[in-house]
């Protein structure tokens, strides 16, 4: 296993500049860009295949399916215990003794700076502008049921986590895919842990790294005019290197800091934005609900906003996917499902607020073009997204759908861009690096070989072309969540117990408010 | 009942020292009086933190509080014990106003005693602005000491 992943790796490294050099006429992004289109090309289509006789993904249904059973199973734990979240983040049940430790709100925003990102920005246009305004329809009803994924993966993450003795943990599904799967005797635990591991470092290199660096440059270059994407991935590249390698914290508490802020920022002017063309917010909601079901003539019909809908949902809020339980189990708490019940906010910021106020920017904006006497979208040439005015796609429509609000939105989009990009990086530079310690033990010289292959990778994304890279970071993130959501269905009467025991004990009194 | 309490403030700073001069005068002066020597750790759980922050959290606790104890408390407990008074040491984490003003609830202080400027530095700033809000909050008499 070891062997196959490090030679592979090598592989591919090797194989990227001996490629171009021997070929200099075909510019090395178009190479990059070959290279790895071709070489992951089979696993895009593996995870991708339609249902039989369908249109219809099997992995999107795995992960509706997984979200709706566990909402049945824990009792729309996320309707019961959205208020019971607020105060647990408020602090209203944290021990004053445990002052110091970290606290459910600091958990909650560190997951959360690893989600909230370009999924939300770059990711909703790309389903608005191929499956419709009805696409967000079904990015809310996702991240509605994946509150009750993340719950469940994330009460799972605090119990099973490994505490050291020098006092650091390492938390997330590989861990409670071998305790678990051990307490419940239940066989193959340790297989999941190591397939989930692989597909963890590919989801780091994918969606936590090559999308986030492909979108900023996009981003960038939408202002500045066109320029090779080499010199944004290696400005990245160094900057990354200097926090995950060389431990300079303060570009990453700067980041930390500026990263809520800019969050909120993006909602007030999305709001300003609605509340300027108010007038057309019911016509918008009108067109999300029409489409929702008819699809209003966009690629694919009603089933294509769907998948849309619900794929770019899971990209965005990652429930499910194992990534959350990575960020949240660091939590400082005696009842693992405190933060299980923390956690489920996080979808809900993340798609039903976030993504959902991009998607109405979009719809209101009119950068669809809509065919008023047929009373659809008009496609693009190729008949596989809607048209848009500008021609643009992924962050560069949301970019043009705010600036028809304000002209200067775009260069403020691009700092939060590269702002998100940047943490969603570092986030997930820690995940990838929890993979692979767990495969390769942990050790200076093991990290630092993880941490310079996510360097050359941010460079590598930037240089590809934004559909082989999305392809491939779809890919990778819904093939963790193909183990994961398997060792969840294995381990939820777990949850369950847990979930019924701390809630008959906040009722019966036993557990009880902290005054401050 | 009837033994008094008195919570000073410490900071590592010589504001901080004279303070607990001040208040080991006071408690000789009380006879039967015990000294609290409180040190805050300035500390938040709104802000925010990287995952790995977050992962070392617990150990980076675990040492902030021997720092203290080592640096300030402790060396301050124990001249103050070899002057014979009855002294107890609390380190803690979050903040200064907010601290103090709840330890001398709990423990039925009779005021708190805090010096004037903290020192910026060694391991957390403690006072600075801190003693207006101290003093706005507080339900007990506070003294200041330049």
């Amino acid at each position: 296993m070891k062997r196959f992943i490090t030679s592979g790796i090598a592989a591919t490294a090797l194989s990227l500049p001996t490629l171009a050099a021997a070929q200099e006429a075909v510019s090395f992004e178009q190479k990059v860009n070959d290279v790895f289109a071709g070489s992951t090309g089979w696993f895009v289509n593996l995870i991708f295949m339609n249902l039989p006789g369908t249109s219809f993904p099997w992995i999107v249904l795995w992960l509706v399916v997984a979200a709706s059973i566990f909402t049945i199973y824990f009792g729309f734990i996320q309707i019961k215990a959205f208020g019971h979240a607020i105060s647990l983040v408020k602090g209203d049940y944290s021990d004053p003794n445990d002052a110091g430790e970290v606290s459910h709100f600091q958990a909650l925003t560190t997951a959360l700076s690893g989600t909230v990102g370009l999924g939300n920005i770059a990711g909703v246009a790309v389903a608005v502008g191929i499956g419709g305004p009805g696409a967000t329809f079904w990015m809310v009803v996702a991240g509605l049921l994946g509150m009750a994924s993340k719950f469940t993966e994330c009460t799972l993450g605090v119990k099973y986590r490994n505490e050291y003795p020098d006092g650091t943990v390492s938390g997330g599904p590989m861990y409670y895919m071998v305790k678990g799967f051990k307490e419940r005797n239940l066989p193959g635990g340790r297989f999941l842990a190591i397939v989930f591991s692989i597909f963890t470092i590919g989801g780091a290199l994918g969606g936590g790294n090559m999308f986030q660096a492909n979108q900023a440059h996009a981003q960038i270059t939408q202002i500045t005019g066109d320029f090779s994407g080499l010199i944004t991935g290696s400005i990245f590249a160094v900057v990354v290197f200097m926090v995950i390698v060389g431990g300079i914290k303060s570009i990453a508490s700067v980041t930390e800091k500026v990263v809520p802020f800019m969050g909120v920022m993006y909602v007030i002017a999305a709001l300003m934005i609605l509340i300027v063309n108010y007038d057309q917010i019911g016509w918008a909601f009108g067109q999300i609900f029409a489409g929702a079901f008819t699809g209003l003539g966009v690629a694919g019909g009603f089933v294509g906003a769907l998948i849309q809908g619900f794929k770019r949902a899971a990209f965005s809020n990652e429930a499910g996917v194992g990534s959350a339980a990575i960020a949240h189990s660091a939590v400082r708490t005696k009842e693992p499902v405190t933060e299980g019940v923390v956690s489920l906010l996080e979808p809900f910021i993340d798609t039903v607020v976030i993504c959902t106020m991009t998607a109405l920017v979009i719809t209101i904006s009119g950068v669809l073009v809509w065919d008023p006497q047929a009373g659809t979208y008009l496609l693009n040439e190729a008949g596989t997204a809607i048209r848009t005015t500008d021609g643009s796609s992924g962050v560069a429509l949301t970019s043009a759908a705010f600036a028809s609000g304000f002209s200067w939105f775009p260069y403020v989009l691009a700092v939060a861009v590269i702002l998100f990009a940047f943490s969603t990086m570092i986030s997930w530079s820690y995940y990838g690096l929890k993979a692979w310690t767990y495969l390769f033990g942990e050790g200076k010289t093991t990290e630092l070989i993880f941490k310079l292959i996510f360097c050359f990778f941010i460079i590598v994304g930037a240089a590809a072309q934004l559909g082989s890279v999305i392809d491939f970071s779809d890919a990778m993130i819904f093939a963790m969540a193909v183990v994961n959501i398997t060792a969840l269905y294995c381990l939820m009467p777990i949850v369950k117990r847990e979930m019924n025991s701390y809630f008959d004990r906040l009722k019966s009194g036993e557990i009880v408010k902290h005054k401050h | 009942m009837s033994q008094t309490t008195l919570i000073v403030g410490l900071d590592g700073s010589d504001a901080g020292t004279r303070a607990l001069d001040f208040a080991k005068a006071r408690a000789k002066l009380i006879g039967d009086c015990r000294i609290m020597l409180v040190y805050v750790i300035e500390w938040s759980p709104f802000s925010f933190q990287t995952a790995e922050e977050n992962d070392k959290r617990h150990a980076r606790r675990e040492e902030e509080l021997n720092l203290a104890h080592e640096r300030v408390l402790d060396p301050a407990v124990k001249a103050t014990q070899a002057e014979g008074c009855t002294v107890e040491g609390i380190v803690k984490h979050g903040d200064v106003a907010d601290i103090l003003e709840s330890l001398a609830k709990t423990h039925g202080a009779s005021q708190i005693i805090v010096g004037r400027m903290g020192e910026r530095g060694i391991k957390e700033r403690l006072f600075g602005g801190v003693t207006g809000r101290l003093v706005a909050a507080s339900s007990v008499p506070i003294t200041i000491i330049p």
